[in-house]
């Protein structure tokens, strides 16, 4: 072996926050290689895929709208990881919040007063926290493993999409379309102007900001933390487990439904059955690269929108399939989870020396 | 009459328990080395891609199960490369071959949408085929059917009888005893985790090349993750995965064939069925907490960085 590890002792600043940068940069090469291996060329599709999409107005707020979902969900998913709990089923919670909220403006399609639509929003957000909240409790009373519970119920809530719109919810004005009627003038999000922005676009860095305040301001906060970092020293300290891992999944879980009513509410304005382009997958990436902070997680969710719009780009100019998008963003992740390693390591040269005690790594 | 029905019913459980099977045994040995790859399905949706392709260009099945075992091995050498050369977080890192599986598999499969590549044959054992009843069950199968069964046997003896299967096993008990023995513990887990990679590509290719005729998008439909289920469902004992792979596999049946004659509850929910059977499974399974922990590796998922 060329190189070796060796520790540094304790946490590199400088790399927490240099490594992300480094990713970037490298899938930002990858990329080039991958579309001079499909055939295109590499500098102009590299250009096509994260940088034309940012030249225009309404490619601007295409943005914000990608991200907003992408950011609500992130931090949610930030707020588990630091509490070392594996919530991975974003998916289902949004979706989950999606169809209670839009269950109840459905229900209620001619709705005429203000509090309506807040009323719809937290009803998202109550779906999307008692999908996670199966999670939270199947892992506490019975020790199931959250990444495969929040998983199955990924899968779970996506059939339920379908069996609601194809079924009891689809609109009978539809021409048959496996797809709700679209919610009245009370259950929608408000858009800005003459843009597609809406109010999610502007709640979505809020709430990563509130979120950061409760992070480092609150004894919760403090808490999380030092389960995450430090489980034992939080056992001696008398921390409860249990509290700590409702509260990161509620939390979590709530944020993701939040996001998935919103979206209903607002982008799409009616329940269909292609509601999350995998949002919650996307937002584990989202969480990992800002640094499961949420100032970085607002960067990040900025970033892996982008990526939606470049695979748009991609398919429209280039003529390549936008399935590129989620190649960018398993690259991404996969350079970012290798950069990491020089934050508690440094690489140190090996010298040509037969060494007698084979080293292991 | 109704021997014939029950004959095509264990043909069909068995063709859907296979692929959680081998997904399912290569993941058994990987855990077993101490290393948790949740990569499973990316794996497994590679594999499928890279199985498919190679059979619609050269129009031989088995030569796409090749390639699928090649591919899978190559993906989880990123993983490796990543979680033991860089001590990357297992759960993370598994995670993103899940998410470059996806795209990969959209990608390189866009073309072939609803397009058949040659399906796996049948091999009909000579003689012990025209057994009636058992013949066409278990003797008139494709050769992956096969394999899954020699599979679970082989892994049993392995751990159990082999030096080298008790070497494994103390890399993943104790990785730092395994060290200081001379074993070199990256290395091993290195193999093991190619093992994974390898039988996750085949069942891949076993859903492209055999248990879906044509081409489509996330073809794995989650079943990476129900093998990782199947794992603890076992409790690392392999003769258990195959009971479990076929409880999953009856599942799986059931509600195709609840579909298929028409009962009065909608297609989507019982379509969850396998879903929600693996979450009531994993309840039913860790309840008993010191169970699980008396049979897990020690070390999984953990980091190992030798000092010297």
């Amino acid at each position: 072996m060329l190189f070796r590890l060796e520790s540094r002792g304790n946490r590199s600043e400088f790399w927490t926050y240099a490594s992300p940068v480094l990713a970037i940069v490298l899938t930002i090469l990858t990329m080039g290689v991958i579309f001079g291996v499909m055939g295109a060329p590499p500098l102009a599709s590299v250009e096509t895929f994260l940088i034309s999409p940012l030249l225009t107005a309404s490619g601007l707020s295409a943005l914000a709208v990608r991200a907003a979902p992408l950011i609500m969900i992130g931090i949610g998913l930030a707020f588990c990881y630091r509490a070392n709990v594996w919530n991975i089923g974003g998916d289902g919670q949004f979706t989950l919040g999606a169809l209670a909220g839009g269950g109840l403006a459905l229900a209620f399609p001619n709705e005429a007063f203000w509090w309506f639509y807040p009323l719809v929003l937290v009803a998202g957000i109550a779906g999307g926290m008692a999908w996670a909240g199966i999670v939270a409790f199947l892992k506490l009373r019975f020790n199931a493993n959250e990444i495969l519970t929040s998983l199955m119920l990924v899968y779970t809530a996506q059939l339920m999409l379908v069996w609601l719109v194809t079924g009891p919810w689809r609109d009978p004005q539809g021409f048959g379309f496996p797809q709700s009627a679209q919610f009245g003038a009370d259950a929608t999000t408000p858009d800005f102007g003459t843009t597609s922005i809406h109010l999610g676009c502007l709640l979505a860095p809020l709430l990563a900001l509130a979120i950061w305040q409760i992070m480092t301001r609150t004894v919760l906060g403090f808490q999380l933390r030092v389960v995450g970092q430090a489980p034992r020293a939080a056992r001696y300290a008398g921390f409860s487990n249990a509290t700590l891992t409702w509260v990161a999944l509620l939390v979590s879980g709530g944020l993701s439904g939040l996001a998935g009513i919103i979206e209903v509410t607002g982008p799409i304005g009616q329940l269909t059955t292609g509601i999350t382009p995998g949002y919650g997958f996307t937002a584990v990436i989202v969480a990992f690269l800002g640094r499961l902070h949420p100032v970085g997680i607002i960067f990040a969710g900025l970033l892996l929108a982008l990526s939606y719009l470049g695979g748009d780009a991609a398919q429209i100019s280039l003529n390549l399939p936008n399935a590129i998008t989620g190649i960018f963003q398993g690259v991404l992740l996969f350079y970012l989870l290798g950069a990491d390693v020089l934050i508690l390591y440094r690489l140190r040269r090996t010298r040509h020396m037969p060494s007698t005690t084979e080293p292991a790594a | 009459m109704t021997l014939f029905f029950v004959t095509s019913f264990i043909v069909s459980i068995m063709a859907a328990s296979t692929p959680l099977l081998l997904a399912a045994a290569g993941e058994l040995i990987v855990e077993k080395s101490g290393v948790l790859n949740l990569g499973v399905e990316g794996m497994m949706l590679i594999g499928a891609i890279a199985g498919f392709a190679t059979a619609h260009a050269t129009g031989n099945a088995y030569a796409g199960i090749i390639a699928a075992a090649m591919a899978g091995i190559a993906i989880s050498l990123i993983f490796a490369v990543l979680t033991l050369s860089l001590l990357a977080n297992q759960i993370a890192t598994g995670l993103a071959l899940t998410i470059f599986g996806h795209g990969f598999a959209a990608l390189l499969g866009a073309g072939y949408v609803g397009i058949a590549a040659p399906t796996l044959g049948k091999l009909a054992i000579p003689l012990l085929a025209s057994i009636p009843v058992l013949g066409p069950v278990f003797f008139n199968q494709n050769i992956l059917i096969y394999a899954s069964f020699a599979i679970v046997i082989f892994i049993s003896w392995f751990l159990r009888k082999t030096h080298a299967g008790l070497i494994l096993r103390a890399v993943g008990d104790s990785h730092d005893a395994a060290h200081a023995m001379g074993y070199s513990v990256i290395a091993i887990r290195y193999a093991a985790t190619a093992f994974g990679g390898a039988m996750a590509g085949i069942a891949g290719a076993y859903l492209s090349l055999y248990y879906s005729p044509l081409w489509s998008q996330d073809l794995a439909a989650g079943r990476g993750w129900i093998a990782l289920a199947l794992v603890v469902f076992s409790a690392w004992r392999p003769f258990w995965l195959l009971a479990g792979a076929y409880l999953f596999g009856g599942i799986t049946f059931l509600s195709l064939y609840l579909q298929g004659l028409g009962v009065p509850i909608p297609s989507p929910l019982i379509s969850a069925l396998p879903y929600v059977g693996t979450i009531i499974v994993l309840v039913l399974i860790s309840r008993d907490s010191r169970r699980i922990r008396l049979n897990q590796p020690a070390c999984l998922g953990k980091y190992f960085h030798a000092v010297t």
